[in-house]
C-alpha cells in the first residue's frame, strides 16, 4: 500500500526535479556565453592578448565563430555544448572533447578517492568528538579541524609531495599512472591531501549534528528500551545525523573538485584542473571554455545527485 | 504486606557545577506492589520527571548526577549495578513511555523495525516470530491494519497513534514497570481518555505495574490506586487515591484539589494557589511551600516537617495538619 | 516536561544593544588565549604588510645569479630561490598582497552583495526571481571553483584578481541580505513608513540597511581569511598576483617549480597563510558569536 503510494510520488518528484536541471543548465551556459563572449568587449584581444596581429585576431575570430551575430553565436554555442562538441584546441589542433575524455578519469578518480578517505576519516572523528564533548578528544579534533579550514590543500600537497616522494621516495613524484594498482599509488598522495582538509570539515559538521541528534527524545526512547551506546550512536544517532551530512558531503565533493585543480598542480598530474590551467597560460580559449562548462555541469550533476541521496536518507521525503 | 517490586529510597539528584550544585529531586521514597499503579502528580519544576528518570539511570551526566539513596527494583539496588548491566533492566524489566510522541519516535526507522529492535535487543526471537509479535502487540494497542502499518514511518501516524506504538513499544518484551512520563499531555483531550483507557485495560491484561508521572490529578485517578504528590523536588503527601480526594493532608494538595474544575462548579474563577514554585533548590531552610501556604505558622519556615502518618495509607510532610490531626499522627521516619 | 524545561529557569542572555556588543565583543577577544594569539598574528601581520619597505632586508625583486637556491643562513633567514631573491624579503611584500585582498575583496563584496539582496528583498517581482536564480545558482558552486572559473576568462592581474574574489563573494551577501531584508520588511515600523508615505530610497537607507547589518558584518569578518586564501589559490595557480610581483601564493608556486632547490620558500610562505587564516578564523567566529548568536553552532 505504502510503496504504491509512495513510489508514485517519488517518481514524480524525480521526474520534476530532473526537468528542474534542463534550465539550469541552460542558465549555466547562457552565464558562461556572458562572461566569455560578452564582457570581455573583443574576446579575441581577450584571448590573444594586445600584442596579437589583426591577422591572427581575424583567424581566431573565424575559428571561433565570432563574426556571425550575437543571438547565432548564441545558439551556436549552446547547441555545440549540450552536443559536446567543444571544438578544437588553438595549440595543436586535438579535439577539445578528446582532451577532457583523457583528463576526466583522473580527476574523478582523484575525487572520489579523496572523498572516500575524507569522509571515513572525518565521521569517525567527528562521532569520537561528540561521543567525548569538552573532553581531550574532543579538543583534539577541535584543534585539527581548526588546521584543517586554515592551511591551504596546495601547501599541504607540497609538503607531503617532499616528504614523501622526495625525500623518503615511497611515492611516484608526477603522473597518474598505468593500470590500477600503479593509479592508486599515483592517487594516493593527492588524495590524501585533499582528504585531509575533507576530514577537517566533515568531522566538525559530524560532531555538530551528532550533538543536535544527541538532544532529541528518539535517543532517550532508544536508551529506554535499552539499546546500549553503540547503537544508540550508530544505529540511530548517526542515521539521523545523516541528513546534515547528506548536504556537507555534497559540498564536500564540489570543494574537493576544485581543490583537485591546485591538487593536480601540485603533484603534477593530468586531469581537467591541470588542462584548464594549462589551457589559461596558453590562452586557449577552446579548452578554457569546455573546461568551464565541464566544471559547471559537474556542479549541477553534484547537486543533484544530492538531491537524489536525500531521498533515500530522508523517509519524510520518500513518503508523502 | 508483600514485597514491593520498585521501591524508591531517600532519592536525591542534583544538576549543575558540584562545586554549587542545585538539588532538584530531595529525599524522595515511594514504593509500587507487584502489578500496582502508582502516580506522580506534581508542577512542573517539581522533579517528578527526574525522579521517573532517575530509576532507569536515564539522567544525562553531566549535568545531572543522583547522589543519595537507592533505587531497588525486586530486591536489588539499581544504583548499584554497573552502567553496563542497566540496558539489560531497559525495556525488559522496567519500559518508559514519554510524553512527546512526535519526537519520541525516530524519524528514519519503520515503527516495524523499532517495536522490533526492542524485541532483538532483550530476545533471542526469529524474524518471522518477531514480526508476529510486533503485529500482536500493535493490534492490542488498537493500531488499525497492523500489518499493513509495520512499515510506515512516525510521520504517517497521528499523535495518538504515535503514542500507542509507543506504548506498543514499551510493552513488546512484557516489563513487569512501565514508568510513563506525561504520556498523555501532548494529545487532545478525547484522544488522551481513549490512550489512558488503553493503559488501564492494558495493564489488567499485562499485569504490568505503572508508574504515571502527570501534572493532572484526574488523570492519574483514572489509571492509579496511590499518589504520590511532589512539590519543589520533595514529597509532600503520600497517599491512597481515596483519601487523596476525600481527606487530603498537606495544605499543597488541597490546593491542587481545589483548582481542578468540576462539572458542578458554579464558581466564576478556578481556584489557584497564589505565587509560583520556588527555584529548585531555591529552599535551603523549612518548608518548601511556606512562601505560598494560607496555614503557615513560623515553625515552618524554620525547619522541615518530615513525613506524618495519617492512618494506614496516608502520609504527609506538614506541621499545622499534623498538629491538628495529633493523636493520630506519628512522624514517620525516613 | 523534559530536563530542559527544569533549567530553563536559568537566566536567559538578554539581546544587548550596539554599544554593548562592542564591548561584549571586546570582552570576548581578550578573555580566551586562543583569540589573543590569533589578535597577536594579526597585529604582527599587518605591521609586516604596512612596514614592508623597512623591514624587509633586501629587495623582494633582486636577483642574484652568484647565491641561487641558498639555504637559510644570517645573511637570508629563509634562503633564498632559483632567481637568487631573498625568501623572507619577497614573503614580507608577499603580506601586502593578502592584506590588501583580504580586506578589499569582502568590502566590496558585502556591497555589491547588499544591492543586489536588498533590492531583490524589497521589490519582488520579477526582479527578485531572476537575482534569486542567479544568486541560487552561483552558491552551488564553491567559491574557489567560481573564482578559477572567472580568473579563466579574465586573467590575472590586480584588478582582475580583485573583481574575481569579489564576484565570488557577492552570491552569498545577496543571499544573506535578502532574507533580511524579507524579515525587516515584514515590520510593523516600515509598513508604517510606507503608509505615511516615506519615500523607498529612505526606507531602505534609513531604516531596512541598518537593520539587517549585523549578519553583513558577520559575513565579512569570517570571509576576510577565505579571502586571503582565495588570492593565495590564484596566485598559486598562476592566476593571481603575477610575477615577479610577490605573493605568498606564487612564492609556493615557484618552490614547486624548483623542487630540487630549497624547500625553505614553501614552508614559510605556506606557514603564513596557515597562521594568519587561522588567525582571521577564530577571530570570525567571536564576532559571530556576538553579534549574530543565531546562526552560531
Amino acid at each position: 500500500m505504502r510503496d504504491l503510494g509512495g513510489g508514485k510520488t517519488m517518481a514524480r518528484y524525480l521526474l520534476l526535479r530532473l526537468a528542474d536541471a534542463v534550465p539550469t543548465i541552460l542558465l549555466v551556459l547562457t552565464l558562461v556565453f556572458i562572461a566569455m563572449r560578452i564582457l570581455p568587449g573583443d574576446p579575441a584581444i581577450a584571448a590573444l592578448g594586445d600584442m596579437a596581429t589583426p591577422e591572427q585576431l581575424e583567424l581566431f575570430r573565424e575559428k571561433m565563430g565570432l563574426n556571425a551575430p550575437l543571438w547565432l553565436q548564441y545558439i551556436n554555442f549552446v547547441w555545440g555544448m549540450l552536443t559536446l562538441d567543444f571544438g578544437r584546441s588553438l595549440m595543436n589542433n586535438q579535439s577539445v572533447l578528446a582532451l577532457i575524455a583523457y583528463n576526466l578519469p583522473y580527476t574523478i578518480e582523484l575525487t572520489i578517492v579523496a572523498m572516500i578517505l575524507g569522509v571515513g576519516f572525518g565521521i569517525p572523528l567527528g562521532v569520537l568528538a561528540a561521543t567525548h564533548r569538552n573532553k581531550a578528544a574532543d579538543n583534539a579534533v577541535r584543534g585539527f579541524s581548526l588546521l584543517g579550514y586554515a592551511v591551504p590543500d596546495f601547501y599541504l600537497g607540497a609538503l607531503l609531495l617532499i616528504t614523501f616522494s622526495l625525500n623518503l621516495g615511497w611515492f611516484p613524484i608526477n603522473g597518474g599512472g598505468e593500470g590500477f594498482f600503479d593509479r592508486m599509488h599515483h592517487v594516493f598522495l593527492p588524495a590524501v591531501t585533499l582528504a585531509l582538509v575533507k576530514a577537517a570539515f566533515i568531522g566538525r559538521l559530524t560532531r555538530t549534528s551528532l550533538l543536535e541528534v544527541f538532544g532529541k527524545d528518539y535517543i532517550r526512547t532508544a536508551r529506554a528500551k535499552g539499546a546500549r551506546e553503540p547503537r544508540v550512536i550508530y544505529r540511530h544517532g548517526l542515521r539521523n545525523a545523516l541528513l546534515p551530512l547528506t548536504t556537507g558531503i555534497g559540498l564536500s565533493t564540489l570543494a574537493t573538485l576544485s581543490g583537485s585543480v591546485a591538487i593536480e598542480l601540485v603533484f603534477n598530474r593530468p586531469g581537467i584542473g591541470k588542462l584548464l590551467i594549462s589551457a589559461i597560460s596558453e590562452r586557449d580559449y577552446a579548452v578554457i571554455q569546455g573546461g568551464v562548462v565541464i566544471f559547471s555541469l559537474f556542479v549541477v550533476l553534484i547537486n543533484l545527485l544530492m538531491d537524489l541521496v536525500y531521498i533515500v536518507v530522508d523517509p519524510r521525503i520518500r513518503v508523502q | 504486606m508483600t514485597v514491593p517490586l520498585l521501591k524508591v529510597d531517600n532519592l536525591a539528584v542534583e544538576f549543575g557545577p558540584k562545586a554549587n550544585p542545585i538539588r532538584v529531586v530531595d529525599g524522595v521514597s515511594f514504593e509500587i506492589p507487584p502489578a500496582g499503579a502508582v502516580g506522580i502528580v506534581g508542577e512542573s519544576g517539581s522533579g517528578k520527571s527526574i525522579t521517573s528518570l532517575s530509576i532507569l539511570r536515564l539522567i544525562s551526566e553531566p549535568p545531572g548526577r543522583i547522589v543519595q539513596g537507592r533505587i531497588e527494583f525486586n530486591g536489588v539496588n539499581l544504583l548499584d549495578l554497573p552502567r553496563s548491566e542497566m540496558p539489560d533492566i531497559r525495556g525488559r524489566d522496567i519500559a518508559m513511555i514519554f510524553q512527546e510522541p512526535m519526537s519520541s519516535l525516530n524519524p528514519v526507522m519503520t515503527i516495524g523495525d523499532q517495536i522490533g529492535e526492542a524485541i532483538k535487543l532483550h530476545e533471542d526471537m526469529p524474524g518471522e516470530k518477531r514480526r508476529e509479535r510486533v503485529i500482536e502487540m500493535l493490534r492490542l494497542v488498537g493500531i488499525p491494519d497492523p500489518a499493513g502499518r509495520l512499515d510506515s514511518y512516525p510521520h504517517q501516524f497521528s499523535g495518538g497513534m504515535r503514542q500507542r506504538v509507543m506504548i506498543a513499544m514499551a510493552l513488546v518484551c512484557n516489563p513487569k514497570l512501565l514508568i510513563a512520563d506525561e504520556p498523555t499531555t501532548a494529545l487532545d483531550v478525547t484522544i488522551q481518555a481513549q490512550v489512558l483507557d488503553l493503559m488501564h485495560k492494558l495493564r489488567r491484561t499485562l499485569n504490568t505495574a505503572v508508574l504515571l508521572i502527570s501534572h493532572d490529578l484526574g488523570v492519574i485517578a483514572d489509571v492509579c490506586e496511590r499518589v504520590v504528590v511532589m512539590y519543589a523536588g520533595r514529597v509532600v503527601e503520600e497517599a491512597d487515591i481515596r483519601s487523596i480526594f476525600r481527606n487530603p493532608q498537606h495544605p499543597y494538595t488541597r490546593g491542587l484539589l481545589q483548582s481542578i474544575p468540576k462539572l458542578d462548579d458554579d464558581r466564576d474563577r478556578l481556584y489557584q494557589i497564589p505565587g509560583s514554585v520556588p527555584l529548585a533548590g531555591s529552599v535551603k531552610k523549612g518548608c518548601p511551600f511556606y512562601q505560598r501556604c494560607s496555614l503557615r505558622i513560623d515553625k515552618c519556615a524554620q525547619e522541615m516537617p518530615p513525613m506524618f502518618s495519617f492512618g494506614p495509607d496516608q502520609r504527609a510532610a506538614c506541621w499545622v495538619t499534623a498538629g491538628q490531626a495529633d493523636a493520630k499522627a506519628k512522624e514517620v521516619a525516613l | 516536561m523534559t530536563v530542559a524545561t527544569e533549567h530553563s529557569q536559568l537566566p536567559a542572555p538578554s539581546l544587548a544593544p550596539e554599544p554593548k556588543a562592542l564591548s561584549r565583543l571586546a570582552y570576548a577577544l581578550f578573555s580566551r588565549p586562543s583569540t589573543i594569539f590569533a589578535l597577536a598574528v594579526v597585529l604582527i601581520f599587518v605591521t609586516v604588510a604596512v612596514f614592508a619597505p623597512f623591514l624587509a632586508p633586501y629587495d623582494p625583486l633582486a636577483q642574484s645569479i652568484l647565491k641561487i637556491n641558498r639555504l637559510p643562513s644570517a645573511a637570508n633567514w629563509l634562503g633564498t630561490d632559483q632567481f637568487g631573491r631573498d625568501v623572507l624579503s619577497r614573503m614580507i611584500y608577499g603580506s601586502r598582497n593578502s592584506l590588501i585582498f583580504g580586506l578589499v575583496s569582502p568590502v566590496l563584496a558585502a556591497i555589491c552583495g547588499t544591492i543586489l539582496g536588498v533590492v531583490a528583498g524589497y521589490f519582488g517581482g520579477v526582479v527578485d526571481r531572476i537575482i534569486s536564480r542567479v544568486v541560487d545558482l552561483l552558491l552551488a558552486f564553491p567559491e574557489l571553483l567560481l573564482a578559477i572559473m572567472i580568473a579563466a576568462v579574465l586573467g590575472g592581474g590586480f584588478w582582475n584578481v580583485i573583481a574575481v574574489i569579489t564576484v565570488a563573494f557577492v552570491p552569498g551577501f545577496a543571499r544573506v541580505a535578502r532574507a533580511s531584508t524579507l524579515a525587516v520588511k515584514q515590520e510593523p515600523y516600515i509598513e508604517a513608513a510606507i503608509a505615511v508615505g516615506v519615500r523607498t530610497p529612505v526606507i531602505i537607507f534609513r531604516h531596512v540597511i541598518p537593520n539587517i547589518a549585523a549578519p553583513i558584518v558577520v559575513l565579512m569578518t569570517l570571509w576576510v581569511a577565505s579571502a586571503i586564501r582565495l588570492e593565495a589559490s590564484l596566485s598559486f595557480l598562476g592566476i593571481g598576483t603575477q610575477p615577479p610581483n610577490p605573493s605568498w601564493g606564487n612564492i609556493i608556486r615557484d618552490g614547486l617549480n624548483n623542487l630540487f632547490g630549497s624547500p625553505w620558500p614553501i614552508i614559510g610562505a605556506g606557514f603564513a597563510i596557515t597562521c594568519v587564516v587561522l588567525s582571521f578564523n577564530l577571530l570570525g567566529d567571536v564576532v559571530r558569536d556576538v553579534l549574530d548568536p543565531e546562526i552560531s553552532e
